[in-house]
């Protein structure tokens, strides 16, 4: 897989101007997403998940938001763009999804009527073909009726519909990027498992790569090639996922991975604790010295404490961690 | 869910409000029929003529019917009513959404401007203008509209604030959306019902604020027909003959009334903390 990268991250860092100080949400992050490949994104609440999304369409409001780095899509850094042409992207090369498809869709205009404003918004098509197209794309993600449903408010439609006509709206320019920011979390497991069935569908038809932010390991295993485990707004580990799966090499990994609870376990393991990682992410406020794990971290030595690790790589995998050195 | 409309049937006082509203729309529509005759013209020898089964609200210091004029001048109040919230709604409708939605140096601007002009109460503001612009029909509706205005920025841009955080709003942004669509296509619908609660009451105190003004001879000038003026015309008769004075008065007095109790109404009806 020597391409080059559909989108490149090159040490991004999303600071915010508050009152109470400079917060970094994002601290200096590398990424790379290939054409057709679905990058997953892990970690905490809080960790810089969504501002990393976020800033990628640069959707966070300046101020405070302030973006540095680059974010290069082919070949143009979207940091360097005008507002009219990063609005010329969105929704159109690079198209968002939200965690929460109750409050996603507008209350007052029907599902047609948002689906079609994308299409004729970036594909200057008419009123009536947006309008087709828009029934076409709902019936691609598989909402029974479209033609009746396109005509129906938001309040109408289960939350698993409502997600489809979110993607249905994200999908209609076909982007070559999704961004997917939970896009599964506020669903029913069944549900959950038709969305992520459809996603994949559609991945293959109109040929996407996604950047899928969740804190779902589960969904990752499902869905993504490649992962990058992020804390505390830095990354931490990359890896492509069987090998983060059966391996991980971030001490961090190994305990997100210890603390999901799977079927059968009290039957095998007997009646013992689940494990988890002890403590909070930290304040951005108070980012600790050295490694931002270590006040967590079973394993910190007194290097950890007072140096940020470096980036090693080891068998073709990215982690920030002393204990490979 | 409950239909909007059952609610508000079961409101009585809103049902009331809205037959009176209704009323007067009535007569302001069909004031020719409701009044052959010319509600100006002068009749000095029944000048003042108590009420009778012939002329039921009596005449005024002029001789001119006071059913006549209340019936000619409902024309004049709903006219004032609905100029005076057009030039508030057009003009503080979308500083509000803009104050609201862009935030910042632009909204710090708006804001201080609608403090200055909320700084003073706004019959006052109202007075004042009419003291610059002068008196007459046009010049009141532009004088009461402007002291509407800063009303619906105020209101406007709070809904503003709360809806633009909502995630469609985001959604429709990542989409690429113009702002412009974003504020009058997406914003703004949802922010129609403190609009029309508003609009309703606002009309109440146009109505009012217009009267003020007529009643102090700085409003519409005679001889049109203005409830406010008929009003200040009788005063000086109020011992004698009270008749004059008190019609005009009950006009002014049912069609606030009307507004106010439909736009509570309204509120009831609209407003989600409401809704069971």
């Amino acid at each position: 897989m020597k391409q080059e990268p559909l989108l490149s991250i090159k040490d991004l860092r999303t600071r915010f101007h508050t009152y109470e100080g400079v917060l970094t949400a994002v601290d200096g992050i590398h990424l790379g997403i290939y054409p057709g490949e679905t990058l997953g994104v892990v970690g905490e609440s809080g960790c810089g998940k969504s501002v990393t999304a976020l800033s990628i369409l640069r959707l966070l409001a300046s101020p405070p938001a302030q973006i540095e780095g680059q974010i290069l899509f082919d070949g143009n850094d979207l940091l360097r763009m005008s507002l009219d042409e990063i609005r010329r992207i969105r929704g159109n090369s690079i198209s968002m999804i939200f965690q929460e498809p109750m409050t996603s869709l507008n209350p007052v205009l029907t599902i047609g009527e948002q689906i079609a404003e994308a299409i004729r918004l970036h594909q200057g098509l008419g009123r009536e073909e947006a309008w087709e197209k828009a029934v076409d794309m709902l019936e691609r993600v598989q909402i029974p009726s479209p033609r009746i449903r396109a005509r129906e408010y938001p309040h109408k439609l289960s939350g698993g519909m409502r997600q489809r006509a979110i993607i249905a709206m994200a999908l209609s320019c076909h982007p070559r990027l999704l961004l997917a920011d939970e896009p599964t979390t506020a669903l029913d497991v069944t549900v959950q498992a038709q969305i992520v069935d459809l996603m994949e569908h559609l991945k293959e038809e109109i040929r996407t790569s996604i950047l899928l932010i969740t804190h779902n390991l589960g969904l990752i295993a499902e869905m993504a090639k490649r992962v990058v485990v992020m804390y505390a707004g830095k990354i931490v580990e990359e890896a492509p996922v069987e090998d983060l799966f059966s391996e991980p090499l971030h001490p961090y990994t190994k305990g997100l991975l210890e603390s999901i609870p799977w079927m059968g376990r009290k039957i095998k393991e007997g009646r013992k604790p689940l494990q988890e990682i002890p403590g909070m992410v930290p304040s951005l406020k108070e980012m600790p010295r050295g490694c931002r794990f270590h006040p967590r971290c079973l394993t910190a030595r007194d290097r950890c404490r007072n140096e940020e690790p470096p980036l090693i790589v080891k068998h073709g995998r990215r982690v920030f961690c002393w204990l490979w050195t | 869910m409950i239909n909007p409309w059952r609610r508000f049937k079961k409101n009585k006082a809103a049902l009331f409000g809205s037959i009176l509203l209704l009323i007067y729309l009535v007569t302001a529509l069909f004031a020719p029929l409701l009044y052959p005759g010319n509600p100006s013209a002068p009749n000095l020898a029944k000048a003042l003529e108590r009420p009778s089964i012939k002329e039921p609200l009596g005449k005024d210091e002029l001789g001119r019917s006071i059913l006549g004029r209340i019936i000619y001048g409902s024309r004049v109040s709903l006219l004032i009513a609905i100029g005076v919230v057009c030039v508030g709604l057009f003009i503080g409708v979308p500083l509000g959404l803009i104050s609201g939605y862009y935030g910042g140096k632009v909204d710090f601007g708006i804001q201080r401007a609608t403090d200055t002009l909320l700084a003073f109460p706004g019959f006052l503001l109202a007075l004042a203008l009419v003291a610059v612009l002068g008196v007459g029909l046009k010049n009141t509706i532009i004088s009461v509209g402007i002291s509407m205005i800063p009303i619906y920025i105020r209101l406007v841009r709070g809904c503003t604030l709360s809806v633009k955080e909502q995630t469609y709003v985001e959604a429709a942004r990542a989409l690429g959306t113009r702002d412009l669509t974003i504020l009058f296509r997406h914003i703004l619908p949802n922010v129609m019902a403190p609009i029309t609660i508003q609009t309703s009451l606002g009309m109440g105190t146009a109505i009012l604020f217009a009267a003020g003004l007529g009643f102090l001879g700085i409003g519409v000038q005679p001889p049109t027909p203005e409830w406010g003026a008929m009003l200040g015309s009788g005063r000086p008769y109020l011992f004698h003959a009270p008749h004059v004075a008190t019609f005009p008065g009950m006009a002014i007095f049912f069609a606030v009334l009307g507004f106010n109790l439909s736009g509570d109404g309204l509120r009831d009806m609209l407003d989600p903390r409401f809704k069971s």
